[in-house]
């Protein structure tokens, strides 16, 4: 189906009301997310509180648009990958301080203090963990309420209410 | 100011006693949401800005979560009095737990002067010797990213636990072996034994 048509399909989600200030809201929680991740060696916040933003930017969408339209712009597949290749990252960055011969060692050039390229390894950690904080979380609640409700749906065996 | 962390602390406890004792279930979560943002204002209240920024977020995430789930299940009242045997016993285990908390909180240090014997080596040389300004982050991903990797692998088995539980169908197709072998019948075969009856 055309994205367009995905957006105002009034069957799917919720009024037209939620769905356009989640238009106008979704951006600015993706660009909060991402500064408070990448922001997280200077400012308060850090991988996981940012990852749990961009998280709920995706339940929002889920919320107000419906399943099929969240679903298609990350899948509960793709978040598996994506949960995966993070923590995988966040491993790698760790087994690469075997370089200077110990697990964990911030083996990248420390820069200048208040930069946002700087503290070595630790903004590219954050990043690693923010992605799998983002995928993971949103896994949970497409596990916990998309699963459930089919399973719910199935059992009293009632399918007009499709989201 | 510590007189308003401890009515905080009184309205939490309040909350949480609401949210066990009420008898709706939308009222009861709404109950913990409350516990939760009184939780994140104390944390900001004590200086933990990192700490208040998460416990927010998680919040309205779990908030979100317990609401969609507890309405897409039918059973919003619970009914029933409350059984004498785990009220009883559980008030013996309350009663023992402070009696060892009262001993344990003698040796604790007194509230806002830690002993400070790791930490202040962190606060002193953190900054130097990471480079990151936020001395949270230096301690949570470089001294100590041990621990760190130890709770992305509790985050990693919960989703992969969530995702066997709660997927709709298992991958692998039931053979005829496996159905000898640990006796499952299949529900066409149940109504076919129970035609007759």
């Amino acid at each position: 189906m055309d994205k367009n048509e995905l957006i105002n399909d009034a069957t799917k989600g919720m009024t037209p009301i939620v769905k356009t200030v989640v238009r106008f809201a979704m951006g600015i929680i993706v660009i909060f997310g991402a500064y408070i991740v990448l922001y997280g060696h200077l400012t308060p916040g850090g991988g996981f509180a940012g990852g749990v933003i961009l998280a709920c930017g995706y339940i929002i969408l889920t919320l107000a648009f419906g399943k099929t339209l969240a679903l298609g712009k990350m899948s509960n597949t793709g978040a598996s990958i994506l949960d995966n290749s993070g923590a995988l990252l966040f491993i790698t960055i760790g087994l690469l301080g075997y370089v200077g011969g110990v697990f964990f060692l911030n083996f990248l050039p420390k820069g200048v203090r208040f930069d946002l390229v700087s503290a070595g390894t630790i903004p590219l950690a954050n990043i690693a963990i923010g992605l799998k904080v983002t995928a993971s979380v949103f896994a949970v609640f497409v596990a916990l309420s998309i699963f459930g409700r089919v399973m719910y749906q199935e059992r009293i065996g009632d399918d007009q209410t499709e989201e | 100011m510590e007189i308003f962390l401890l009515l905080l602390l009184a309205f939490m406890i309040i909350g949480s006693l609401v949210a066990i004792e009420t008898r709706n279930l939308l009222s009861s979560v709404i109950s913990v949401g409350v516990v939760g943002f009184s939780l994140s204002i104390a944390f900001l209240m004590l200086g933990a800005p990192d700490i208040a920024i998460t416990q927010v977020v998680v919040e309205i995430l779990i908030l979100v979560i317990l609401i969609r789930a507890t309405i897409t299940t039918d059973n919003t009242a619970i009914e029933g009095g409350r059984d004498t045997f785990p009220f009883v016993s559980s008030l013996i285990f309350f009663g023992l737990f402070l009696i060892f908390a009262w001993f344990a909180i003698q040796e604790l240090p007194r509230f806002g002067e830690p002993s400070m014997r790791i930490s202040r080596r962190y606060l002193e040389t953190g900054a130097a010797r990471t480079g990151a300004t936020n001395i949270v982050t230096s301690v949570l991903l470089d001294f100590r990213g041990y621990d760190t990797i130890g709770e992305a692998t509790v985050l990693f088995t919960s989703i992969v636990g969530a995702f066997v539980i709660l997927r709709r169908r298992g991958r692998k197709q039931k053979s005829e072996e496996d159905r000898e072998k640990f006796g499952i019948i299949e529900e066409e075969e149940i109504k076919k034994t129970f035609e007759g009856f």
